[in-house]
């Protein structure tokens, strides 16, 4: 049986929703922003295997995995500069602890 | 079936070469090492352990598998054993698009792989974590200290590597490296004096610059002095293997010394062409090796201390052999040349070693972000328009 | 039936890990299973023929985005290894919210027609990728490298602190 976009779809839905779990459920902050990046991730895969699959001699879903990438890294920095100002001044990264607007 | 052949043959291959590089790297890299060491510090190295003590470390891999392999109390086991794994598996694995030369037609490499440098790069890259899990998993605030200010140095010089892989691609105008070293083959000069035609031999000061960055950043990606305050044994208690003994000691050690080789391997195949041989008329040659005499008598005639004498004399010697065998047309085997190059590069890192003392972390790190990291951006900057506006 | 028996080695590579990072209650444990599963997406992209792509994914993911993680958890109380509870009281829901989207989702995926379509990939990836970003896809390449600076400028400021 050959590999078809079908297997990759059902992968990224997979790890999708696994990335999906951990932002809803974890405490740490720094946990949801791994949750976060399995799902860009899975929006990856899912890209990629559209290229490949439905236009092959055309680099269009790569490119957009390109800048995914690329913008996942700039919203990692600034997610986890975000964590570190948050803990020097609140000394906390359970953002269920972080629920009232003044410090 | 024909892919159960080709995994076999890839596993084979890789297998082969990780054993072979292991013997390699490890046992003659701390040979040439000890003995380089002592001959520049005007003493003898290793000298009584086997035949001008060239056993000394296979004695030293005996000593250190019979230690007591101890593993600190309340430390993360299975990550304090996989992280010697990762930094020596990572290091050898960038071994895999190093071409050797040429046999007949075909190019001794493991796997041509379209985007070489890249590959390279990525997994110079993964030996981070491998520090950082050593650093954390050992349960032991030296160790974690050690570790992230190692792991902090070598992110910041990933930077002026990967602009000095680039400079290379770019000029040779492709990614992997069998590419590289036909493109220096084939303008007929190697990247750090040349760039190619019509610019020609202007190209110098750029190659040179490339050069110099992509080496100072290779040192300190490799942990070497210079850039050795993470595991120097005076500060921080050597950093972060100090919960490790015996085996996997001397696995990041190898997988600090494969590194080093494979960083100069790279800069041979992109700065000093590779396998090429160089390109001299015979009476150049001729007049080579009658240099190289003339040298070798000033030497004998002039020098005080007999402990200088030898190493040079022998280097002289191999100089003019190799020259007049190349004047005469006998044509060594390119992977002779692959050989000389990567030994002169790698005695020139070692003379870097035991000639300069060691920088302060931000000294280290200004150097990468202040200095190495603009030089390689503009130079990159600067090729780029000296090719276009030569019309390429 | 290779390339099959090589997508469900990587499948389960990039999906075992992620179920780990997701449960784990040792965050640096968490941390690192990232590894494993960014390596297993980096195989299918070769496996996809996206040869740049996977090289880029192991030099940025694995080698930056993960350092930076681990960096922020050893800067902050992850670090300490004191057993806190990891996961809020949502875990029930959650679960029953990712199972059901999952199930939506890969109902409505198999029940599409897609245009699967004729050509075949260029042979040198990188080259491609290149010319694209120079050619049809310029103001994206601009645009995000304006982006890069921005977010890394303010990232720095951030973390800076008030001196």
């Amino acid at each position: 049986m050959q590999v078809g976009l079908m297997h990759y779809l059902v992968l990224s839905a997979l790890l999708f929703c696994t990335g999906l779990y951990g932002v809803v459920t974890r405490r740490n902050a720094v946990a949801i922003l791994m949750g976060i990046e399995l799902m860009l991730n899975a929006a990856n895969i899912n890209l990629v295997a559209f290229n490949r699959y439905v236009t092959p001699a055309a680099v269009g879903g790569q490119v957009f995995a390109l800048v995914i990438i690329t913008l996942a890294a700039c919203e990692a920095a600034v997610g986890l500069a975000l964590v570190l100002a948050a803990y020097r001044s609140l000394e906390t990264t359970q953002v269920d602890e972080i629920n009232i607007m003044k410090w | 079936m024909s892919w159960v052949l080709e995994l076999l043959k890839a596993i084979g291959l890789t297998v082969v070469i990780f054993t072979f590089l292991a013997v390699v790297t490890a046992m003659i890299g701390v040979y040439l090492e000890r003995k380089i060491a002592g001959w520049i510090q005007a003493r003898l190295g290793p000298k009584h352990v086997g035949p001008q003590g060239l056993l000394q470390t296979v004695a030293d891999t005996v000593k250190l598998l019979q230690k007591e392999h101890i593993t600190p109390r309340r430390a993360d086991v299975l990550m304090f054993n996989a992280a010697p794994v990762v930094v020596a598996v990572a290091a050898l694995l960038d071994w895999v698009v190093i071409p050797f030369g040429t046999l007949g037609s075909r190019v001794l490499i493991v796997r041509d792989i379209n985007i070489g440098v890249l590959y390279f790069s990525a997994m110079a890259s993964i030996t981070v974590l491998g520090i950082i899990t050593a650093g954390w998993s050992s349960n032991n605030k030296y160790a974690l200290l050690g570790g992230l200010r190692s792991a902090s140095q070598l992110i910041s010089y990933e930077l002026p590597l990967a602009l000095g892989i680039l400079w290379a691609a770019m000029v040779a105008g492709t990614l992997s490296t069998v590419g590289i070293v036909e493109a220096q083959i084939q303008q007929g000069g190697w990247f750090l004096f040349t760039l190619p035609p019509p610019v020609g031999r202007l190209g110098a000061p750029f190659g040179i610059l490339a050069a110099v960055t992509f080496l100072v950043a290779a040192t300190a990606e490799v942990n070497r002095v210079p850039f050795d305050l993470p595991e120097a044994e005076s500060e921080l208690v050597a950093g972060y293997f100090v919960e490790y003994t015996g085996m996997r000691f001397a696995l990041f050690q190898l997988g600090e010394y494969g590194e080093m080789f494979g960083m100069a391997a790279l800069a041979t195949i992109m700065f000093l062409g590779g396998w090429a041989e160089p390109h001299l008329a015979p009476y150049l040659w001729v007049a080579v090796a009658l240099g190289t005499f003339v040298v070798a008598a000033v030497i004998l005639l002039t020098a005080r201390h007999s402990l200088i004498i030898r190493p040079i004399l022998i280097l002289a010697l191999l100089t003019a052999a190799v020259s007049l065998l190349m004047s005469v047309g006998i044509h060594l085997p390119s992977i002779v040349w692959f050989l000389l190059k990567l030994f002169t590069l790698v005695f020139f890192l070692m003379w870097v070693r035991w000639t300069y003392p060691r920088l302060r972390l931000d000294q280290l790190l200004n150097l990468s972000w202040k200095v190495l990291l603009p030089l390689g951006l503009l130079n990159l900057l600067a090729t780029a328009l000296v090719l276009t506006l030569g019309g390429r | 039936m290779g390339e099959l028996g090589v997508f469900i080695i990587l499948a389960l590579v990039t999906l075992i890990p992620a179920v780990v990072v997701v449960t784990s209650h040792n965050i640096v444990r968490a941390a690192l299973s990232l590894v494993p599963s960014f390596l297993g997406v980096t195989g299918l992209y070769i496996l996809l023929q996206a040869e740049f792509l996977a090289g880029i994914q192991v030099l940025i993911y694995v080698g930056a985005i993960t350092v930076l993680l681990l960096f922020v958890i050893m800067l902050t109380e992850g670090g300490t290894g004191v057993r806190l509870r990891q996961v809020n009281e949502q875990v029930p829901l959650g679960a029953m919210a990712a199972v059901w989207l999952a199930f939506v989702i890969i109902v409505i995926l198999t029940r599409t027609v897609w245009p699967i379509g004729a050509g075949s990939p260029p042979p040198y990836n990188a080259v491609a990728i290149g010319n694209a970003f120079m050619t049809d896809y310029v103001l994206i390449f601009e645009a995000t490298s304006l982006v890069l600076l921005v977010s890394l400028i303010g990232a720095i400021v951030t973390a800076r602190g008030e001196e």
